[in-house]
C-alpha cells in the first residue's frame, strides 16, 4: 500500500483485550509483550525525553532566535521523521526544519535534510562568495564552512554517498555563478524556491544516471523512489520564510495583549482539504483525468500530500520507470513496491516538488514558532497546540522568584498566590522542554484536554507493530524568538 | 581603613537592625573597637579556636572556666555572623537521645544565669514549648520521649488538646491528639547570648579576633604545630574546629585532611508583622513534626519555619564566607510551610509578612552533631554540625569538649557524638549533599539500630522497619530465622565488622595487646579471646574478639562503628616501632556466620574435615579450605551463644563460599537470616554489646564480665588500677536482664531501649537494649540498674540482694510493666548444644 501509514483509528479501540497479553493477538507473543509493557510503561518521561534536543546557544550574538527545542516520538523504529537545524555561517540567518519520510522505513533518506539545507545555504549566497568558494575547491584549499549544524547528540551525518552529492551540489555552485553576475545577493524566497527544487531534480536525476557502483547505484534508485515532505523555516532578524511542500506546517504562537495565545498559521497543508491544492492538481492535468488524479482524498488515491520530494513514481512516465528500473540493481526487483505503477496514469508529473513560500515580517508578540510533523496536527488542533506551548513557556517565566518587597502581604493571601503558581507549575513541571510537554498533550490528551496518564503510557507502550496504527510519527521543534531583538531590529530596519 | 573597604556583611547587619527592630541587634565587637586598625596576631597560643559563633564562643568559655589560659578565638568575620545571626532562638529540651537532652539542659540553665553573669541582655524568656501530636505513632513517640527526659529530671507532661488551647489561643486542635508541654523550655536570642559569651570569655583572658580568616592547620608528626592565617601565624598545641557551615572546607585545609562529615542545607523561616491581637509573651512555642513547622512568638508577630520534603543543600562546592549574606529568598518553596502553618493556625491568615529569612544550617549524616579529637590528628578537636539546634547543643557541646580536652574525656557518653563514629564512606561530598536531603525528614523515632553504626545499613534497614510501636510486621520472619538457627542452620553477613591484623617481628604486639587488653592473650595459636579494651577508669573503649593467629601475629574483631574508633585508640597506644605493624583489613573478609548446630554438618561436608567439636572445639580459629576457596579463617564462635561458625573470607572467594554453603545446607534447611535474630538470640541469653549496652563508662565489673579481667596475669594493663579499686569498693550499678511479665506482645507497645526500670515504686535505671526472646515468649531488656544514694548523698554499692529480692516494672510511654530481674541468663538456653553433644556421643557408640 502506497501513502502514509493508513489513517489513525483512535483510541476508544485501545481495549484492554487488545493488549491483554492472554488475549489471541495473532503474532504478538505474549510473553515478549508483557515484557515490553512493563518495561515501558514505567516511565513516560524518560520515554519522551528520549529524543529531546536543546541546544545552547552562545549567546553572544544577538539573535531574534532566543533557543529551540525539538523532540521525536516514533511509532516506527528507526524514526521516519527528522528535524534539523543550522545557522547559515556565510550569510545571515538560521534554518530550521522538520522533513518526513512518507513510507518504508529508509535510513538512507535521513540525508535528504542536510541536502537540503546545503542547497539552501549555497542558494543564499552572493554571487561572490560562491566564485570563493568555487576557487578553494578547485585549488583543494580549505573552505570555511557555509552551515554550523546544531545537533542532538544521537544525529549523525550521514556518509554514503557523500561524494556524490559533494559533487551535485557542487554542480549546482556553478550554474549559480554562471547565472548571476558579481553583485548580485540572491532574494531568500527565489533562493528557497530553487533549493527545493534542484535538489528533487538532482536526486531524479542521480537515480536516471546510476552509478558505476553496485551499491551507489542501488541507493540512489532506492532514494528516489521513496517520499519526504519538508518543512523549513529560515530566520534572519526580523524575516522569516517558511518554505513547504507537503502536510507538515508552521505555526506561530502569537501572545496577544491579555497574555493569551493564538494561533497564526504560516504554511498550507498540501492535501486534498486544501482547496487551491486540489484545484491545481486538476488543473495541471486534462480534464478526462479529473475524476482519478485525485480519489479518496489521495493523489492518484494513493499519496496523501501532494507534494513532495523524490517519489518518482508519481513523477517519471512509465517508460522512464521501466528503463530505469531493468538497468538497476537486481536487489530493485525484490522490492515489488519500486515496480508498482500507480493506476490512472497517463499524464506524469503528478507529484512536485516546488515548495510554497510563505514570508512573515516577525512582530515583539510573535513569541514562538512550532514546526510539526502532520502526525501532531491530526491529534491537536493547531490553538491548543499555541495553548500548550504558550502556557508552558510563560510558565517558566513564572518561575522567577517572588519577592515581597515593599508590599503589604498577608499571610493568607501569599498562600493564594503560591498555590496558584504551583497549580499553573504542576502539570509543565514533569517536563524539562516545551516539545516534551507538546508531545505528552498530543500523545495523552483525553477529553477534558488534559494528560491522561493511563492512556498516555498505553500509548507509549504499544508494541511497534501496533504503534504505527494508532499514532504517526511526531516531530516538534518549537523555537523561541526574542521580542526584545526584534523589536530592536525593526526599529532600525524602519529608521 | 577606607570606609569603602568594610565587609561587607556590615550592611546586612545594619538592614537587620533597621527592619528588625531590636532582636537583632549585632552584639558589639569585642576585641576591636569600630574599624580602626586590628590588634596584631599572637605568634603562639595553647589553643587556637577557629569560628566565633556560637558554638566556638561556647568552647572559649568553657575552656576559660577550666582554668586553662592563652586561648585564642578567631572569626573571619565578625563575632556571630553567621548561621548564629539568623538562628530562630529556640531553646527546646526534646531531643531524640539522652545525651542531647542533657546538653540542652545544661544550655538551658548556662543561659538563664548569662545575662546576671555578664550583664549583657540575653533576651532570656521562658515559654515553654509544646510539641504536638497528630496521630496515634507521634504520641506514643512523644510519651516515650517524656518518659526519657523524665529520668533527666526535666520537667515534662502529656496533655489533651483542651489543654494546648489554653496554653497557645491560636492552635488549631481540631486534628491533634495530644502534646507533649516542656514548660521549661525557652526562646533566646542567640546573637546576644553568642556576645554574652564572648563578654565572659573575654573577662577570663580570651584573645578574641575577628576578620582573621584560617588559612591552614598546620600538622606535624600526627600533631597540631601551628595555624596560618591570612594575618600570620600562631603556633600552638590545640586546635579547635568550630566553623560550622566551613567546618568541612576547614578540615580539608590542614595538611593531614581532617573529615568533618557535614553539609549545608537552606533553611527558612517567616517573620510576620506584629499580630493585630497581640499574645502573652510567654506564649509557648509550637512543634509540629507532624505538620513539619515551628513557630514562636517574635517582636509581637510570629517566627515560623519548617523543615521541607525537598531540602535545599548548599554549599557543596564550598564557598565563601560572605555568600551567607546573601541567601535568597524562596517563596515557591516555602509554599509547604506556610500552608502547614495556617492549618495550624488559620487565624493569622490576615497577618503581614514581614521578612522570609534563609538561614543555612550544616546537617551531618545521622543528624547529630560532631565532637571530639580526630582520629588522624592529635590536638585537633571539632566541634560542629549542630543540625539546626546549634543554640540547644553549644552550652553543653562546649562544656564536654572542654572537659574531653581538660581530662581526656567528658563527664558523660557522648560517644553518639564523637566524630570517630564516621569513616572515610561518610566524607564524600556527594553522599553528604544526597544524605542532607534525606535527613530532614523528621521520622517517628522508633528503634534501635545496634551492630550497624554506619548510616548506610542504618538506612537499609530503616526501610523495612515498620513505623509503628507495637508488633512490627518483621515478627513471624524473624521468628522463623530464630527457630532456623535453633534447630537447623542459617547465615548471616557480617562483612561490616571491624577488623585488625596486628603483626610484629618480635613479641611487640603480644605486648602491646597485653597492655590494652583486660583477658589474656598469650593462649596457644589457634585460641580466640573474647576481651575489653579498658581506659585509664577501667571502662570499656572497646569489647573485641582478638584471635591469635600466629606467635606474632593478632587479627582483632570489633563491632562495625569501631571502625576509627579502636583504630586510633590502638595507635595512641601503640610505640613508634618499624617492627609492629597495625592493618585495618575490614574490607579485605567477607564475614560470615553460620549459626545453628547443623553448621557444622555444613562445614565438615565442604572441607572435609570432622567440624565436632571434639575436633574443632569452642573458642577456637583455623585456617582451612571451603569449597574451591582457600585460606579461609573459620572460627568457632557465633556472637549469639550458639553453635556454629564465622566465617573470614578473603573477598574474592566471598560469592563462591556462600553459594556452596547455600547449596550444601539446603538439605540442612539452610536460610538466609538477619540482624534482628541475631539481636534475639544474643539477648535472651544477656550478651552485652559495645555501642549499645557497654560504653567507655561501663566496667566489666559492672557488667558481669569479671572473668574475662584477669588481674593475675604477669603485665600490668590499662584500667586495672582503677578495677582493683572497684573491686574493692564495690559497684554502683550493675548490668541485669529484666524478663518482662504480664506484656502482651500483640497489643501492648514493645520495648526499644531508653525505657525507665523502677524497682519497688523507685527509678533505678535504664534499659539499653530489648528483644523478644522466641525461646522464652517473652520480651527480654536488657540494662543497668543501682541502688538510691546513701544518706549522704553518696552512691551505694549494689548487691545480689537488691537485685532479687525488688520488684521491678519498665516504663513503656508511660505504661510500666511487671519485670524479673536476672543476674544470670537461663540456663536452659545452653542446653540444647549438651544435648547435641550427648547425642552425638549415643550415636557414636552405637555406630561401633
Amino acid at each position: 500500500m502506497a501513502g502514509t501509514p493508513g489513517r489513525k483509528v483512535l483510541p476508544d479501540v485501545l481495549s484492554a483485550s487488545q493488549l491483554h497479553p492472554d488475549a489471541p493477538t495473532g503474532q504478538l507473543h505474549p510473553e515478549s509483550q508483557r515484557v515490553q509493557l512493563q518495561g515501558r510503561c514505567g516511565s513516560c518521561t524518560e520515554f519522551l525525553i528520549h529524543h529531546l534536543f536543546v541546544p545552547e546557544f552562545d549567546g553572544k550574538n544577538v539573535s531574534s532566535v532566543m533557543g529551540f527545542e525539538s523532540n521525536q516520538l516514533p511509532a516506527n523504529a528507526p524514526i521516519e521523521d527528522r528535524r534539523s537545524a543550522a545557522t547559515c555561517l556565510q550569510t545571515r540567518g538560521m534554518l530550521l526544519g522538520v522533513i518526513c519520510s512518507l513510507f518504508g522505513v529508509l535510513i538512507h533518506f535521513f540525508a535528504l535534510s542536510e541536502r537540503l539545507f546545503y542547497y539552501i545555504a549555497v542558494s543564499l549566497l552572493p554571487h561572490d562568495t560562491l566564485c570563493e568558494l568555487e576557487a578553494s575547491v578547485e585549488a583543494g584549499r580549505a573552505f570555511s564552512p557555509i552551515l554550523q549544524w546544531h545537533k542532538h547528540p544521537n544525529d549523525y551525518f550521514t556518509r554514503e554517498a557523500q561524494s556524490l552529492y559533494f559533487n551535485s551540489l557542487r554542480t549546482y555552485w556553478q550554474e549559480l555563478i554562471d547565472l548571476t553576475s558579481p553583485g548580485d545577493v540572491p532574494d531568500t524566497r527565489e533562493a528557497l524556491l530553487n533549493a527545493f527544487k534542484r535538489l528533487d531534480n538532482d536526486i531524479s536525476l542521480e537515480a536516471q544516471v546510476g552509478d558505476a557502483s553496485a551499491f551507489l547505484h542501488y541507493w540512489v534508485l532506492r532514494v528516489a523512489f521513496s517520499g519526504a515532505t519538508a518543512c523549513v523555516a529560515h530566520i534572519d532578524g526580523p524575516d522569516l520564510y517558511i518554505a513547504n511542500a507537503g502536510d507538515a506546517r508552521a505555526v506561530l504562537g502569537v501572545q496577544e495583549e491579555d497574555g493569551s495565545f493564538s494561533a497564526h498559521t504560516l504554511s498550507n497543508d498540501h492535501n486534498a482539504q486544501n482547496d487551491s491544492e486540489v484545484a491545481r492538481i486538476r488543473s495541471e492535468h486534462p480534464h478526462s483525468e479529473r475524476k482519478t488524479v485525485i480519489r479518496q482524498d489521495r493523489l492518484l488515491g494513493q499519496l496523501m500530500p501532494f507534494r513532495a520530494f523524490g517519489d518518482v513514481k508519481f513523477k517519471w512516465s512509465i517508460e522512464l520507470q521501466k528503463r530505469v528500473l531493468e538497468s538497476g540493481p537486481d536487489q530493485l526487483h525484490e522490492n515489488e513496491h519500486t515496480k508498482f505503477i500507480p493506476p490512472n496514469y497517463h499524464t506524469p508529473p503528478y507529484l512536485t516538488a516546488e515548495p510554497e513560500i510563505t514570508y512573515h515580517r516577525l512582530r515583539p508578540k510573535d513569541r514562538f514558532l512550532v514546526i510539526g510533523s502532520d502526525g501532531l496536527w491530526e491529534t491537536l488542533h493547531r490553538q491548543e497546540v499555541i495553548r500548550i506551548v504558550g502556557e508552558y513557556l510563560t510558565g517558566v517565566h513564572q518561575r522567577q522568584p517572588l519577592k515581597v518587597g515593599g508590599y503589604k502581604v498577608t499571610l493568607g493571601q501569599m498562600q493564594g498566590l503560591l498555590e496558584e503558581r504551583k497549580a499553573r507549575m504542576s502539570s509543565a513541571f514533569e517536563d524539562q522542554n516545551s516539545t516534551t510537554h507538546l508531545m505528552r498533550h498530543a500523545v495523552g490528551n483525553n477529553e477534558f484536554g488534559t494528560v491522561d496518564h493511563e492512556r498516555l503510557s498505553k500509548m507509549l507502550s504499544l508494541p511497534e507493530e501496533l504503534a504505527r496504527m494508532y499514532r504517526d510519527d511526531i516531530t516538534i521543534i518549537v523555537t523561541q524568538f526574542n521580542p526584545h531583538v526584534i523589536g530592536a531590529q525593526r526599529q532600525d530596519d524602519e529608521s | 581603613m577606607a570606609p569603602g573597604l568594610l565587609p561587607r556583611l556590615l550592611l546586612p547587619q545594619m538592614g537587620f537592625r533597621l527592619a528588625g527592630r531590636g532582636l537583632w541587634t549585632s552584639p558589639q565587637c569585642l576585641a576591636v573597637s569600630g574599624d580602626s586598625q586590628l590588634p596584631p596576631v599572637p605568634g603562639q597560643a595553647r589553643v587556637v579556636i577557629c569560628g566565633g559563633g556560637i558554638v566556638g564562643t561556647s568552647v572559649a568559655y568553657h575552656l576559660a572556666k577550666l582554668g586553662w589560659t592563652d586561648i585564642v578565638l578567631l572569626e573571619q568575620g565578625r563575632l556571630g555572623a553567621g548561621t548564629t545571626r539568623l538562628c530562630a532562638g529556640i531553646l527546646s529540651m526534646a531531643k531524640p537521645i539522652s545525651i542531647e537532652s542533657q546538653m540542652a539542659n545544661y544550655s538551658s540553665s548556662l543561659y538563664q544565669q548569662l545575662e546576671e553573669e555578664t550583664g549583657v541582655k540575653t533576651g532570656y524568656v521562658k515559654t515553654g514549648s509544646l510539641c504536638l501530636a497528630q496521630n496515634q505513632d507521634r504520641f506514643i513517640s512523644l510519651k516515650r520521649l517524656a518518659t526519657r527526659l523524665k529520668v533527666l529530671g526535666i520537667n515534662c507532661n502529656i496533655i489533651k488538646p483542651k489543654e494546648i488551647a489554653k496554653l497557645h489561643p491560636l492552635v488549631n486542635i481540631h486534628d491533634l491528639v495530644g502534646a507533649l508541654h516542656l514548660p521549661d523550655d525557652a526562646v533566646v536570642s542567640s546573637p546576644d547570648v553568642n556576645h554574652a559569651l564572648a563578654v565572659a570569655a573575654a573577662r577570663q583572658g580570651v584573645q578574641i579576633l575577628d576578620r582573621t580568616a584560617v588559612q591552614q592547620v598546620v600538622v606535624e608528626k600526627g600533631h597540631v604545630m601551628a595555624v596560618e592565617t591570612d594575618r600570620g601565624s600562631i603556633e600552638c598545641e590545640y586546635f579547635v574546629n568550630c566553623a560550622g557551615q566551613w567546618a568541612y572546607e576547614l578540615g580539608q585545609a590542614s595538611e593531614v585532611k581532617v573529615s568533618v562529615p557535614l553539609h549545608g542545607c537552606e533553611h527558612f523561616y517567616l517573620l510576620t508583622k506584629p499580630l493585630q491581637e497581640p499574645l502573652a509573651p510567654n506564649t509557648p512555642v509550637i512543634i509540629d513534626m507532624d505538620g513539619r513547622m515551628y513557630a514562636r512568638l517574635w517582636q509581637g508577630g510570629l517566627l515560623s519555619g519548617g523543615f521541607e520534603k525537598n531540602p535545599k543543600p548548599i554549599f557543596t562546592e564550598g564557598r565563601n564566607q560572605l555568600e551567607i549574606q546573601n541567601m535568597q529568598e524562596d517563596w515557591d518553596h516555602f509554599e509547604p510551610m506556610l500552608g502547614a502553618l495556617l492549618r495550624r493556625m488559620p487565624h493569622i491568615e490576615t497577618a503581614e509578612i514581614h521578612q522570609l529569612v534563609n538561614c543555612p544550617e550544616s546537617f551531618t549524616p545521622d543528624m547529630r552533631c560532631l565532637m571530639g579529637e580526630t582520629p588522624g590528628v592529635s590536638g585537633y578537636y571539632v566541634l560542629a554540625g549542630m543540625n539546626s539546634s546549634g543554640l540547644a547543643f553549644a552550652g553543653g557541646a562546649g562544656k564536654y569538649l572542654a572537659e574531653w580536652m581538660t581530662y581526656g574525656y567528658p563527664s558523660a557518653n557522648v560517644w553518639p557524638l564523637d566524630i570517630k563514629r564516621f569513616g572515610n564512606l561518610q566524607s564524600s561530598r556527594t553522599f553528604l549533599r544526597h544524605r542532607v536531603m534525606e535527613v530532614m525528614q523528621p521520622r517517628v523515632q522508633t528503634h534501635s539500630f545496634e551492630f550497624l553504626p554506619y548510616d548506610f545499613w542504618r538506612y537499609l534497614l530503616s526501610l523495612d522497619q515498620s513505623k509503628t510501636f507495637y508488633k512490627p510486621d518483621w515478627f513471624d520472619i524473624v521468628g522463623a530465622e530464630v527457630k532456623c538457627c535453633k534447630e537447623a542452620v542459617c547465615v548471616i553477613d557480617m562483612s561490616s565488622f571491624t577488623k585488625f591484623e596486628l603483626t610484629s617481628t618480635g613479641d611487640q604486639a603480644l605486648e602491646l595487646l597485653q597492655y590494652l587488653c583486660a583477658n589474656d592473650l598469650d593462649v596457644p595459636v589457634g585460641h580466640i579471646v573474647h576481651t575489653g579494651m579498658l581506659n585509664e577508669r577501667g571502662g570499656y573503649e572497646n569489647d573485641c574478639s582478638v584471635v591469635r593467629l600466629s606467635k606474632n601475629s593478632f587479627f582483632i574483631i570489633s563491632p562495625t562503628d569501631q571502625q576509627v574508633h579502636c583504630w586510633s585508640w590502638i595507635k595512641k597506644h601503640m610505640p613508634n616501632d618499624p617492627h609492629l605493624h597495625l592493618e585495618d583489613v575490614s574490607w579485605k573478609y567477607t564475614a560470615l556466620n553460620l549459626i545453628g548446630p547443623r553448621a557444622m554438618d555444613v562445614l565438615a561436608e565442604l572441607s572435609y574435615v570432622s567440624m565436632t567439636p571434639e575436633h574443632f572445639p569452642s573458642m577456637f580459629c583455623k585456617e582451612m579450605s571451603v569449597g574451591y576457596a582457600n585460606g579461609i579463617r573459620v572460627m568457632s564462635m557465633t556472637h549469639t551463644g550458639e553453635p556454629g561458625f564465622m566465617l573470614y573470607i578473603p573477598i574474592e572467594y566471598a560469592l563462591h563460599v556462600y553459594n556452596e554453603v547455600m547449596s550444601v545446607g539446603q538439605k540442612y534447611g539452610i536460610r538466609n537470616s538477619g540482624y534482628y535474630a541475631l539481636r534475639s538470640l544474643r539477648i535472651e541469653k544477656f550478651f552485652a554489646f559495645w555501642g549499645q549496652d557497654l560504653d567507655t563508662f561501663t566496667t566489666p565489673l559492672e557488667c558481669g564480665r569479671e572473668f574475662r579481667v584477669k588481674f593475675d596475669k604477669d603485665t600490668n594493663f590499662l584500667g586495672r588500677e582503677a578495677l582493683l579499686q572497684q573491686r574493692q569498693e564495690g559497684v554502683f550499678r550493675r548490668f541485669v536482664m529484666l524478663v518482662l511479665e504480664d506484656h502482651d506482645t500483640e497489643l501492648d507497645l514493645w520495648p526499644w531501649w531508653g525505657e525507665p526500670v523502677y524497682r519497688s515504686g523507685q527509678l533505678a535505671g535504664t534499659t539499653t537494649s530489648s528483644a523478644y526472646s522466641y525461646t522464652l515468649e517473652r520480651h527480654v531488656c536488657l540494662g543497668f540498674v543501682s541502688p538510691p544514694p546513701g544518706p549522704e548523698g553518696l552512691p551505694m554499692p549494689i548487691t545480689p540482694d537488691f537485685i532479687n529480692r525488688g520488684d521491678y516494672e519498665v516504663n513503656i510511654a508511660g505504661q510500666r510493666y511487671p519485670a524479673k530481674a536476672k543476674l544470670y541468663p537461663f540456663s536452659s538456653l545452653f542446653t540444647q548444644q549438651k544435648r547435641r553433644k550427648e547425642d552425638m556421643e549415643l550415636s557414636n557408640l552405637q555406630g561401633k
